[in-house]
């Protein structure tokens, strides 16, 4: 290396770079395994570059290997905040592809458990991305809640987490009678801690800060880079699935959608929150429901479905048909297909190519976070990059499904 | 909405016949067949006709068809929020022919087109930015084509010696296990029995 005196260079020309930094793969904001680099000029960021597939384990691959029923797993695995969404899109698929049409109760039970999810979502985003500018009081008293209703998935299911509880034809099990009452007490409990959560954030004067203003989608920006739920909401459209295109029984339910109106972070938090709320709704108007259809069969024992137990201990042909559905599997007729459901971070699709056989031919997974994620530079362009986290926080990603 | 998605199709008949190979209304939803010259023409006509408005871009994926001559259809699927339908595209290919992309009509096709990419080997002209996306970095191979195997070719952990992790081809300890429950009136593709009868009968000639 030459060594010229300094004198040499001219204060005028002396270059300044900018200056490259990762984001991760291992930063407490990055939500996951993301890594971001960044090209910063000063403070402000320049450029932001999103490598993901750090957690990708190929899920679609793994698929097509695998029968339709032994698929239904991978999708908790997705979404890892909100399981049973997930499972909801792969069963609707199914479903429309053998032209089945559950019971009432199952479907009840099914929008239940979608909004809990939706809520379990919702609690984790908002505490999280209050955590990301700095509050850290909201995630425990989010995950108080979130455990609670974790507790319900497990009542129903066995599982915490990777609940595989929607099945095609219905749900797996029927849900014991005192956990509807359990739950009706939890949605009544559940908007005081609402409440006490926006009470530490709505009017804080650090998240105001940190978060209105940032990140502002245009609803011309929502459609361009193809966003979905929260993210389209947030900028005023009134865009959700399960109004656009009712799916199960959401046409029977009294809800509304809260939209934003400058589409900045803040919106978008405010969004989540009063979502929660409307979910609390639908919550109590299912369970008033489901204690009409107490007798109903949560499961259509067609070709799909296990036979009852009781029926396998007296009946060969049960007996048959078990062994038979967990080993080849039910066939799908030849065709293909594209359900949707509204999950908590926006659409959630299945695009799904039957051949005829007992295994799909090709499965796509069309997750939210990964369109809201690839905008991600179009986004932080021109922000700081202590906002970074704050509008990463907003996407709401989950690793999960955007690497699958 | 089933009437909707019929004018739908008329029209895009009616304006587009030359390029429009063919076109299916199954589980109330509408795919069209489109030749690979035309995505571009088409993909600008559903986003910007009025009748259209397909604003949002849901989807591209591929499906592979190892069997067939244009091996890849490329599966597009759009929203139109305005009109409340949907619309799928396909566009077969050939293994080595270039498609156009379709980031300056939808800038969130960037990412569909690298996830494409990277997990079939189809190739998009005129993209801004065609690098892998989902495989690791220096990944070898297309993981999604139907003659890739699902174990991979290289399997990586940390070498404590070395004090990096290394790269190193796939060992199983027990063979992939392919289960195959068809019934075998039903199409099942293994045929063991067979087969294991012959290999007996050969190693007893050698």
């Amino acid at each position: 290396m030459s060594k010229e005196p300094r004198e040499h260079f001219p204060e005028s020309e002396q270059s300044i770079r900018n200056f490259n930094i990762n984001f991760g793969p291992q930063h407490p904001a990055a939500h996951g395994v993301l890594r971001m680099v960044l090209e910063l000029d000063g403070e402000i960021v320049d450029r932001c570059d999103p490598h993901i597939g750090l957690l990708h384990r190929g899920t679609e691959k793994l698929m097509e290997s695998r029968t339709y029923l032994q698929n239904l797993p991978y999708f908790d695995r997705l979404d890892y905040v909100a399981p049973m969404n997930q499972e909801h899109a792969w069963c609707l698929a199914i479903e429309s592809l053998l032209n089945i049409k559950i019971t009432h109760r199952a479907s009840l039970i099914r929008v239940l458990y979608s909004e809990i999810g939706r809520i379990l979502n919702h609690l984790l985003n908002i505490t999280t991305q209050a955590m990301d500018v700095g509050a850290f009081t909201p995630i425990s008293w989010g995950f108080e809640e979130r455990e609670k209703l974790m507790i319900f998935y497990e009542r129903a299911c066995g599982a915490r987490l990777h609940a595989a509880y929607f099945r095609p034809g219905g749900v797996h099990q029927d849900i014991p009678e005192d956990l509807l009452d359990d739950i009706g007490s939890w949605a009544v409990s559940f908007p005081k801690i609402v409440d006490d959560i926006e009470d530490l954030l709505t009017e804080n004067r650090i998240f105001k800060q940190r978060n209105v203003d940032i990140g502002i989608v245009t609803k011309e920006e929502a459609l361009d880079w193809g966003f979905s739920g929260v993210m389209v909401r947030g900028s005023g459209m009134a865009w959700d699935l399960r109004r656009a295109q009712p799916y199960e029984c959401y046409n029977d339910f009294d809800f509304k959608i809260p939209i934003g109106k400058n589409g900045d972070c803040f919106d978008r938090y405010l969004c989540r929150v009063w979502e929660m709320r409307e979910s609390v709704k639908i919550i109590q108007q299912a369970i008033q429901k489901l204690y009409k259809c107490q007798d109903e069969d949560v499961l259509v024992r067609g070709k799909v479905a296990p036979p009852k137990r009781n029926q396998m201990k007296k009946s060969m042909e049960a007996l048959i048909h078990h062994f038979k559905l967990y080993t080849e599997g039910f066939h799908v007729p030849k065709g293909e297909i594209y359900s949707s459901v509204e999950a908590p971070k926006g659409e959630f699709g299945v695009y799904l190519v039957a051949d005829g056989t007992n295994k799909p031919y090709k499965v796509k997974l069309r997750s939210p976070g990964f369109l809201h994620l690839a905008a991600m530079d179009h986004l932080c362009k021109g922000h700081q990059l202590a906002d970074v986290s704050a509008i990463l926080g907003s996407l709401d990603v989950v690793f999960g499904e955007i690497d699958r | 909405m089933d009437e909707a998605l019929k004018e739908l199709n008329d029209f895009l008949i009616l304006n587009y016949s030359d390029d429009i190979i063919s076109s299916d209304f199954s589980y109330k939803q509408l795919s069209i067949f489109v030749n690979v010259s035309a995505i571009q023409e088409i993909t600008s006509a559903l986003k910007l006709n009025p009748i259209c408005q397909f604003r949002t871009l849901v989807d591209i994926t591929a499906v592979d068809y190892p069997e067939e001559e244009s091996r890849f259809h490329i599966v597009y699927h759009y929203l139109s929020m305005h009109q409340n339908i949907r619309i799928r595209l396909k566009v077969p290919v050939q293994e080595t022919e270039l498609v156009p992309s379709i980031t300056n009509l939808f800038p969130a096709a960037n990412w569909f087109e690298r996830e494409v990419f990277d997990m079939y080997g189809i190739l998009f002209s005129d993209h801004p930015d065609m690098r892998r996306l989902l495989t690791d970095y220096g990944f070898q191979g297309h993981p999604l084509r139907k003659d890739f195997p699902t174990t991979g070719y290289i399997e990586l952990r940390y070498d404590q010696e070395k004090k990096k992790v290394v790269y190193e081809p796939v060992k199983l300890n027990q063979e992939y296990r392919r289960f195959d429950f068809m019934s075998p009136w039903e199409g099942s593709e293994i045929d063991l029995p067979v087969q294991l009868v012959n290999d007996e009968e050969d190693t007893r000639d050698v």
